[in-house]
């Protein structure tokens, strides 16, 4: 190495060195550039999105809007009663994804009738993909007890599965927020949107059952299960929230399984002492109008369920159901 | 000036502002207290404040941005910071010069040289980074539990300042008190003491700040080195050499921390600080193993859920811990705070504390109220904490935000929480005694607290009256003298009710024009009663303040507690509709 060498290497070196600390202090003012931010974070440092729940309503006919069908199995009651409001291919078109909401709320066996009658369930999901022709329907809830237990204990999970439904459990990430437009209390609160993100129906099936706070738990009350976060302190003001919720979710159809009626101890039941015949299923597009004569089988009235006229002044329905010219049959 | 005096008055200089500004950080209008001093100045400088807040939030906050200035410096010339600026750095310095000034040279050069376990500091870099950094879960900002300006922020700010100023009265009038300090004290002089085994230890082996400049200072500008590989054995440069960076040859750059020491040392005159790299050989990595590095990487990687199995950001938050006046939303104030208890310093009334591990892991050092302490809970005209703080943890609140007055009157007053009566503990509501401390002291208008009246039969108080004349009612039994006098005590005679003015042993001197006489029943019976205001908490007025909690009589557990339900700064701990 010459002497000349000697000096130059040191040099090259620093000058290299120079460069990359130069493009090093270029490197992080840039990203402190980027990322600066003057102001403190605001007080809602994380709005989520807020999603809009669609419509899922089909038009209304005059003359099939209800029908009320006696009959001591609810399966077949069931048939006899969406032919009557114009067949499942009122509701279901070719392809269409389909959610079917029952109330899935507790793990308690069918037969205490605390949830919906899985037979029913079955019913339905293959009425849907069978003769409705949907491409998929998803069976769901957000249970108040640990839905893997409701979903095996109630035996809806099986019967949906096997009837060739698709089972869909709640878990955080299928949560967003909502705000109804108007209402007071569905302000910013998370719903399960998870399962209708995608769906083009929606059809509710619920139990008639004693609903100690509200009155009555019927398909208006049944949508419940879709709020999310801590949706018990609505009961602060339960015959608002179950009004907003008929304003939130319009479903396509609805059906209110009345042929075992919980008459006492509700919403959970727990002894067949509690259940009672009614022998009645209603099927209908306007959930005030079914809920306003499933409160009859109860031997409540109109006035005893301030939600029923909160939601019929809101527009979510009518609760003069016989206005509406109620299909009335039966099947042995 | 030899350039190793100039450093020792720059430390002193530093340190000198570091307890200045520790002291000033006091509520009050003398000239020396806050004021505009900027009390935040060494945190603004700390890139470790900026990057982990940068990381965790993805936004780097205002002020914070001061730290690039000490990351242009690092880059250019060296970890200067460490020797130079940093005062925990100094203490390890000074306790380091104590530990070693009376050993032999051989000794001290022993004590001297590089260890492999210099590398561990930048594990701990990589394992709290990555905490913050976690991408989908809600990260979490510990590395501030070894950060040296935290650490010795915290260290002076709630333990030396308030041991310190029980003698001296300066900071406050009454003693500060500050729960679990004892754990604060623990770790600072654990990382004093270690020392006097391997002089700056803390620097050498754990600091991430420290492992932090030691990554920025590879293409350093101006470094120390030797002119010439000259006297490879003589080793008088790492006498004092305060990095443990081996300038004797393959001289390692990311130890060095520029104390110059090794300049002054010298007897050579071989030492420099220059463009060129040292005729000694120099090693400009950090001492990083691949096996060490992705172990730390994977071990901050499953820190961090682990944490969150608790779920305590979820339902199994901790309803005690209550947060500063707007304080962000949990998770959110995770992302932020660097535990360093300037707001736990400033705060006024004592309220402040560090909280423990209750209620997760992440919350030691973090800002939690305790009324029991607080001289008034958190004063309702008071934003000092928000004001305060370095990284807007707890937001720069203004007094009408606080207050929910003007502008933020739709929003309404902050809620810290709600108070909830304990009726089991409670004067009135369990022990029939008059009290309403609470409702007394309640700053909200109107009230927050309010009563309902009820008027009670003391224990043993049925009496036959023997005779009434007048307003004297003369009974059979023998009572104390005036224990019904108090202006709380009513006789109840029938249907009407007297209030007691007086009573001798065996007569009660009743109140009013009434005569009492009318109204006695056939037998003779009169009942002693006793008027109860009994406390009942409007949980849509209560802004979770804990006045309340504070002058409750009940002096234990409390008969009147302030819980996180119901705080403004989470939605999910809702308590009421609308």
């Amino acid at each position: 190495m010459t002497k000349k060498d000697k000096i130059k290497l040191p040099r090259r070196q620093f000058l290299a060195r120079t460069v990359k600390a130069g493009l090093s202090i270029v490197a992080a003012s840039a990203l402190a550039k980027l990322m600066y931010n003057s102001k403190p974070p605001s007080v809602a440092a994380d709005i989520s999105e807020m999603v809009k729940v669609p419509d899922f309503s089909v038009a209304a006919r005059a003359s099939q809007q209800i029908s009320i069908i006696k009959g001591p199995d609810p399966a077949q009651s069931s048939l006899k009663a969406i032919d009557l409001l114009g067949g499942i291919e009122r509701f279901v078109k070719p392809g269409d994804i389909v959610v079917i909401k029952p109330n899935v709320a507790f793990a308690s066996p069918p037969a205490l009738g605390a949830t919906t009658n899985p037979a029913l369930v079955a019913q339905i999901v293959r009425l849907c993909l069978d003769r409705g022709k949907a491409k998929k329907v998803i069976v769901t809830d957000n249970p108040i007890n640990n839905p893997e237990s409701c979903f095996l204990i109630s035996g809806i999970g099986k019967a949906a599965s096997a009837a060739g439904a698709e089972l869909l459990l709640p878990r955080p990430a299928y949560f967003r927020n909502t705000s109804l437009q108007g209402g007071k209390l569905i302000n910013d609160w998370p719903i399960y949107f998870e399962a209708m993100r995608k769906a083009d129906r929606l059809i509710g099936i619920a139990p008639l059952k004693d609903h100690h706070r509200s009155g009555a738990s019927m398909t208006m009350k049944n949508f419940y299960g879709l709020l999310g976060g801590r949706r018990n302190i609505f009961h602060q003001n339960i015959n608002t929230i179950i009004a907003e919720l008929a304003m939130l979710f319009r479903p396509t159809l609805v059906i209110l399984d009345g042929t075992t009626v919980m008459k006492t101890n509700g919403p959970t039941g727990g002894s067949t002492s509690d259940l009672k015949r009614a022998d009645t299923l209603i099927a209908g597009t306007d959930p005030v109008a079914v809920d306003s004569f499933g409160a009859t089988l109860l031997d409540l009235k109109t006035s005893d369920l301030p939600y029923l006229s909160l939601a019929a002044e809101a527009g979510a329905g009518s609760t003069d159901y016989m206005l509406l010219k109620p299909i009335f049959a039966s099947v042995s | 000036m030899k350039i190793v005096t100039a450093r020792r008055i720059c430390q002193f200089l530093f340190f000198a502002l570091f307890l200045w500004l520790c002291v000033v950080s006091t509520v009050g209008d003398s000239f020396w207290r806050i004021g505009n001093y900027p009390v935040n100045f060494f945190f603004y400088l700390d890139p470790l404040v900026a990057l982990g807040t940068m990381l965790a939030t993805h936004s780097l906050y205002g002020p914070l941005a001061l730290a690039l200035i000490t990351i242009i410096l690092t880059i250019i010339f060296g970890r200067f910071f460490c020797s130079w600026v940093c005062p925990f750095g100094s203490i390890h310095h000074f306790f380091g010069y104590l530990a070693k000034r009376n050993k032999k040279t051989a000794e001290k050069i022993r004590l001297n040289r590089y260890r492999k376990a210099q590398s561990i500091k930048y594990f701990i870099l990589v394992f709290f980074l990555i905490m913050a950094a976690f991408p989908s879960l809600a990260a979490t900002l510990q590395i501030s539990l070894l950060d040296p300006i935290s650490i010795v922020t915290r260290s002076f700010n709630i333990m030396l300042i308030p041991i310190a100023d029980r003698f001296f009265h300066i900071t406050s009038a009454a003693p500060r008190f500050y729960e679990g300090a004892w754990l604060i004290l623990t770790f600072f002089l654990a990382a004093v003491l270690l020392n006097f085994a391997i002089p700056r230890f803390y620097c050498r082996f754990i600091c991430p700040l420290g492992a932090f400049f030691a990554t920025l200072n590879r293409f350093a500008v101006w470094r120390i080195g030797k002119k010439s590989a000259e006297h490879p054995d003589c080793r008088l440069c790492e006498v004092n050499c305060e990095g443990a960076c081996q300038p004797t040859h393959d001289f390692r750059i990311s130890e060095c921390i520029l104390c110059f020491n090794c300049l002054n040392d010298c007897k050579h005159e071989l030492m420099t600080y220059r463009r060129a790299i040292s005729a000694g050989g120099e090693i400009t990595d950090p001492d990083i193993s691949r096996r060490g590095f992705i172990l730390s990487l994977a071990g901050g990687a499953l820190a961090l859920p682990a944490v969150r199995l608790a779920n305590t950001l979820g339902a199994n938050y901790y309803p005690g811990l209550i947060r500063p006046p707007g304080a962000l939303p949990e998770e959110e104030f995770l992302k932020r705070c660097i535990k360093c208890g300037q707001c736990m310093r400033i705060c006024p009334t004592n309220v402040i504390q560090p909280a423990s591990i209750q209620g997760g892991l992440e919350n030691l050092w973090t800002p939690a109220l305790n009324n029991r302490i607080g001289s008034s809970g958190c004063q309702l005209n008071c934003v000092a904490c928000g004001q305060i703080c370095p990284t807007a943890a707890i937001r720069p609140i203004s007094l009408d935000e606080k207050l929910g007055i003007n502008d933020f009157a739709d929003a309404g007053p902050i809620k810290l929480g709600t108070a909830f009566v304990d009726r089991n503990r409670c004067l009135p509501w369990a022990l029939g005694r008059p009290c309403i401390v609470c409702e007394e002291n309640c700053p909200v208008s109107p009230k927050a607290i309010f009563t309902k009246v009820s008027f009670e039969t003391v224990r043993d108080g049925e009496f036959t009256a023997a005779k009434i004349s007048g307003n004297t009612v003369e009974i059979k039994t023998i009572m104390q003298s005036d224990r019904y006098a108090t202006g709380d005590y009513y006789c109840a005679v029938g249907p009407a009710r007297f209030k007691i003015v007086a009573n001798s042993e065996n007569t009660l001197r009743l109140e009013g024009k009434e005569k009492p006489e009318q109204h006695l029943p056939s037998n003779g019976k009169i009942i002693i009663q006793v008027r109860l205001q009994k406390p009942y908490v409007d949980p849509q007025k209560c802004i979770g303040c804990g006045v309340c909690e504070h002058e409750c009589p009940v002096s234990g557990k409390r008969a009147i507690r302030v819980s996180a339900e119901g705080e403004s700064r989470n939605a999910n701990r809702k308590l009421l509709l609308g």
